[in-house]
């Protein structure tokens, strides 16, 4: 048994990686999930928020989605993301401002605003921002 | 002089024509470099997606989506037919119509009735001349063109399709094989068919056809239903910016192969200028010596 598996993340806009890893935790619609080799195909849609890719012999790399499916084959995996990116490439004062503003939309009824929208922007900015917090934690630990 | 004053101003409007015809030509040419990199670029997804649905036409789901089964009978068929907004690019969009036709006559001698989603300005003009059903237009879609913008066009067909006035749907559009041949294709979205993915996983183990099953999450219908609309936006944008490159590389040929032609235009009246000067001059020297002559 092969204690590693392919991984490919690809955006609409290009493939943002492919290599052979360990693990990979997503953020599904139901919940967070791990999936390591050998694991039962599964079918997911992704919720905005933090895809981590760990290497073999534990190294680890951070993306983040911004919703999209994820195929899981007991030897590769698939994320078709709608938009994805490398986690060091977010910028932390871009999301907090994108979070307030969405807020602000949220909560301002006056305004002619699509709700279902707006509710989804707040969700994707908070998805950066635990995104850079989990990847700041990180680093603080090491 | 009379003759050669007129080939004069014959070549100079010759000239400023090739001058125009090799800036497009240029301008083609870098315009198609931006098509192929959007091209690029979009295809790793398409291709993945191509590649997740091929596996699920291979799977045994316990629910069966709409657009993964087969109708018994097929009595209206739909195209999206994919062409550019401006012409002057070679016989690109004819091309594409007359691939396209043969399709349409031959499903019309079955006695089934075809509908049209035109995108892009000339299938427009097209249909409106031959006169098919058009259900959908949509054109200016420009150099780089979005999902969201062909969202509107394909909502239409899939919608006919999932009310059952639909019962296949196809996507027509360029192939871009290099820069200098451009393929006609007719491409089957749905019902999706299980050789769908297959040119995509040859060297994949996991094509284990009717034995298993994924675990969906949320729940099959709700995941299916998303994913599959996906596929056919994916599939169809990626068909839209495949043409894109398609349409500048044929104006890039179009346009050298006008310049050329216009040189070789110029070529050859240069040649009867000459002669026409050349022949009055002669004249006018023997007339002078007729004139001598004379005296």
């Amino acid at each position: 048994m092969a204690n590693s598996f392919t991984c490919n993340i690809v955006s609409a806009e290009a493939s943002i990686f492919s290599g052979t890893v360990e693990q990979v935790i997503a953020s599904g619609v139901m919940g967070d999930l791990g999936v390591l080799p050998g694991h039962a195909p599964l079918l997911t849609e992704l919720q905005p928020g933090p895809v981590r890719v760990i290497y073999d012999g534990g190294a680890e790399e951070n993306f983040y989605v911004t919703g999209g499916f994820m195929e899981v084959q007991p030897d590769v995996v698939t994320i078709l993301a709608d938009a994805a990116s490398r986690a060091s490439d977010l910028n932390e004062a871009a999301a907090e401002e994108a979070r307030q503003q969405a807020l602000k939309a949220f909560n301002d009824k006056s305004s002619e605003l699509d709700y279902t929208r707006a509710a989804a922007e707040l969700a994707e900015a908070v998805a950066q921002l635990r995104t850079i917090q989990q990847l700041r934690k990180k680093a603080g630990k090491g | 002089m009379a003759a050669a004053k007129e080939i004069r101003t014959q070549i100079g409007s010759i000239k400023n024509t090739q001058k125009i015809t090799s800036a497009m030509e240029m301008v083609a040419a870098s315009k198609m470099r931006k098509a192929q990199d959007l091209m690029r670029a979009s295809q790793p997804y398409a291709k993945q997606i191509r590649n997740v649905v091929g596996h699920l036409a291979n799977a045994n789901p316990e629910y069966r989506h709409d657009y993964m089964v087969e109708r018994s009978e097929v009595k209206r068929v739909g195209y999206i037919v994919v062409s550019t907004d401006r012409g002057l690019c070679g016989g690109l969009n004819h091309n594409l119509f007359k691939a396209l036709l043969k399709e349409a006559v031959s499903w019309k001698q079955q006695g089934v009735e075809q509908d049209f989603c035109a995108l892009g300005a000339k299938a427009s003009t097209f249909f409106r001349n031959y006169g098919g059903n058009l259900v959908a237009a949509k054109s200016g879609l420009g150099e780089a063109p979005t999902v969201e913008g062909l969202i509107g066009s394909i909502k239409v067909m899939l919608e006919a399709y999932d009310e059952g006035r639909l019962d296949r749907l196809y996507v027509v559009h360029n192939e871009f094989v290099n820069t200098m041949t451009q393929k006609p294709v007719v491409r089957q979205l749905l019902p999706l068919s299980p050789d769908m993915g297959a040119d995509a996983e040859q060297d994949d183990e996991n094509a284990r056809p009717g034995s298993w099953d994924y675990l969906y999450e949320p729940d099959a219908k709700a995941l299916l239903d998303s994913l599959l609309v996906r596929f056919i936006e994916s599939q169809v944008y990626q068909a839209v910016v495949e043409n894109g490159a398609c349409e500048q590389a044929a104006r890039m040929i179009a346009m050298k192969s006008a310049t050329d032609n216009a040189g070789g235009l110029i070529d050859d009246l240069e040649m009867v200028y000459n002669k026409a000067r050349q022949a009055a001059i002669t004249q006018e020297i023997s007339e002078i010596v007729g004139g001598a002559a004379a005296v």
